[in-house]
């Protein structure tokens, strides 16, 4: 397995898309750093931004490296290699070298900056590990439907739709489900509905260590009660690691199941 | 007969400068023979001068019963050792200048003061820098008075044992000037005191807020500045208000706001710079309040008006960068917001009269919605409400209908500010 996530995180690491994706977030950093007037709002700007591409791109990704990889994936499978091994790769291959586009592309620019000297590296350090989470969950979602769809035109449908449910509708259904039931206490009700959503999740988590905070009023310090305490944060990292974990385990399993 | 008058009214003049310069002066310091305030004040006659060298007295309780000036040299300080009140004025025409005072009394049953003015007029109280006050200055049932060029630096870390800056209970006519409050509770309160006029103050790091009206009426407040306080002023069931040409920063936090509005009726708001706020106005339960000439700068809210206000004017004010410009319940009840800039506006001005051609619609649809149901607002920045604000300006006509601004300036109105 190990050899076959070298080989596909060199392959990806020479992609041409690979640097445009890296360009594009050092880019985003030093603009970003360059015309807010302080860190906190810079994070929160970067926030907005990663939490809309990093699934998109994530889906993206994960989905074309599949198919335009698709015929050296019938090749190994030809070799005696263990079928598990070739697919986790892969998919280890994609989810590592978007993250570190990630971490690499904005890290630099913070750091320039000066990161290590200010009380906002923490905030820092957590948009980063909650934008590689989010890597992970969305290019393992689109490597799934890759492999459960030969047609590539199908694949990617579903998979842009996969992001979009996430990103956009469920948010959408979540507002309509407040306002049709705006007559009940519904604190517990959305702490539960936003905590499934791996965006949401991860926003709301952003959300409460910023000033912007503030302006959340009561339902926010109802959320900054859950997640600040040790239960809370550590449901809140299960099941991003159980949103991470879970594809890994549907694509183990169909990819042994699965008639090429 | 006409020098009989002469040598009398001659006689009354040499009387009144007589007395006028029988008023001696008594110094006190620590080896003086009078080392000790107190001692001063008792030996003290109508209209005398007590001079306090430098030097730390620890006293407490001194009563001032007659029209005496006691003025302070730097470095006086009186240590009220966390006992007591230290100095309480109970005649007329008393000054206070320059004094120190460190340490007063905390009590959870009395409300201990550096200075109280009980019952007294004409009284001055100018150049004081309190240190660890439980109450700063308190003013009961005292008029005609001047509070200006305080200093007052409290310690206070929750509202419930903490006391105010500057104390007033039934005091009318009192002009409280430049001074600086600095984390106590309310930097300034007033209660049933009417006809006061506040300016040059700042007003900083409160636990509760900057400045406090309760039941007062016809106060007016000017070039204050208020920063990082649970709200700048709060105003609350007082009428005939008037607050201009203050600054509003910073005050930042749950349930914080620059300028908190409940039961006010006839005032006027104008001039003022809101900036950086969760709320920059909180209003509730106001009527026939006129809003004029304000900056709200990348406030959480602009101006956040809950239910039952009626008659308001808001006009001629800026609206720039607000996360949210207004949010609004309850029914139109004739108040009007007309003819303000807007910086989300993009309609267009085709008469180029600067005004524009179609009206702006102030409260957006997430607005609307975290007001009916105040859970969703915890999909704040998220990308369907992004996307819902998208929608909101390229087609307009699904943002509810509630209030609109007939007449919004296509440009930044510039205010008269020195």
């Amino acid at each position: 397995m190990f050899k076959i996530f070298k080989y596909s995180f060199y392959d990806l690491m020479r992609s041409r898309w690979n640097y445009v994706y890296l360009l594009f977030y050092l880019a985003l950093g030093l603009v970003l750093l360059f015309v807010s007037t302080s860190l906190s709002k810079a994070i929160l700007t970067l926030m907005n931004i990663i939490i809309l591409l990093v699934p998109l791109i994530g889906t993206v990704f994960g989905i074309m490296y599949y198919y335009s990889s698709k015929e050296f994936t019938e090749l190994l499978l030809a070799l005696p290699l263990k079928r598990s091994s070739i697919f986790l790769g892969q998919y280890f291959g994609v989810a590592i070298s978007l993250s570190l586009s990630l971490v690499i592309g904005l890290g630099i620019p913070f750091v320039i900056y000066g990161i290590f000297q200010s009380a906002d590296i923490w905030h820092f350090g957590q948009l980063l590990i909650l934008g590689t989470f989010l890597s992970f969950i969305f290019s393992g979602i689109s490597y799934n439907i890759a492999l459960h769809n030969e047609n590539r035109i199908k694949g990617f449908g579903f998979a842009i739709l996969a992001w979009l449910f996430m990103a956009v509708i469920y948010d959408g259904i979540f507002m309509i489900a407040l306002v049709m039931l705006h007559e009940y206490p519904l604190e517990k009700f959305s702490l539960i509905f936003s905590i499934f959503n791996p965006i949401d999740l991860s926003r709301i988590m952003m959300l409460l260590k910023l000033d912007i905070s503030a302006m959340l009023g009561y339902t926010g310090a109802l959320f900054k009660m859950f997640f600040g305490n040790y239960l809370g944060s550590t449901i809140a990292m299960l099941i991003l690691a159980l949103w991470t974990i879970t594809p890994v385990f549907i694509l183990k399993w169909r990819s042994a199941k699965k008639d090429f | 007969m006409k020098n009989l008058l002469i040598k009398v009214g001659l006689f009354i003049i040499a009387l009144c400068l007589s007395t006028a310069i029988s008023a001696k002066t008594i110094e006190v310091c620590k080896n003086c023979e009078i080392n000790t305030v107190k001692k001063a004040v008792e030996l003290a006659e109508r209209g005398d001068v007590i001079i306090v060298k430098k030097g730390l007295y620890q006293e407490i309780e001194i009563f001032v019963d007659k029209p005496l000036i006691i003025i302070g040299e730097p470095g006086a300080i009186l240590d009220g050792q966390m006992l007591s009140e230290i100095i309480v004025i109970r005649s007329d025409s008393v000054t206070l200048d320059g004094l120190e005072f460190h340490n007063v009394g905390t009590s959870n049953l009395r409300d201990y003061a550096a200075v109280r003015v009980r019952g007294s007029r004409y009284f001055t109280i100018k150049n004081l820098i309190i240190r660890q006050p439980f109450f700063g200055i308190y003013l009961e049932k005292s008029s005609y008075g001047k509070v200006y060029n305080n200093q007052i630096y409290g310690n206070a870390v929750s509202e419930f044992y903490a006391g105010n800056g500057i104390h007033l209970w039934y005091a009318h006519y009192i002009e409280i000037f430049n001074n600086t409050i600095y984390q106590v509770r309310d930097g300034i309160y007033l209660e049933f005191s009417n006809n006061c006029t506040i300016g040059n103050n700042v007003s900083k790091n409160n636990v509760r807020y900057g400045l406090h009206f309760m039941f007062s009426n016809n106060d007016i407040v000017r070039n204050d500045r208020y920063e990082n306080n649970g709200a700048g002023i709060a105003i609350m069931f007082s009428k005939d208000m008037e607050a201009s040409d203050n600054y509003f920063m910073d005050n930042w936090g749950s349930a914080v706001y620059g300028m908190l509005l409940k039961e006010v009726y006839d005032a006027k708001i104008i001039n003022n710079v809101f900036l950086r706020n969760t709320a920059g106005i909180f209003v509730e339960g106001c009527s026939r309040i006129l809003y004029e000439y304000n900056d709200f700068e990348s406030n959480g809210w602009a101006i956040y008006s809950r239910g039952a206000n009626y008659e308001n004017n808001f006009t001629n004010n800026n609206f720039i960068s607000n996360s949210f410009d207004i949010a609004y319940t309850g029914p139109l009840n004739k108040n009007v917001f007309n003819g303000n800039y807007w910086s989300d506006y993009n309609g267009y001005d085709l008469d180029k009269d600067d005004i524009g051609d179609i009206p702006y619609k102030p409260v957006k649809l997430f607005s609307n919605l975290v007001n009916r149901s105040p859970e969703a607002i915890i999909l704040l920045r998220s990308i369907f409400v992004d996307l819902v604000e998208f929608a909101e300006k390229v087609s307009p006509t699904i943002t509810p209908n509630i209030l609109q601004d007939e007449t919004p300036r296509m440009r930044m109105i510039t205010h008269d500010r020195n």
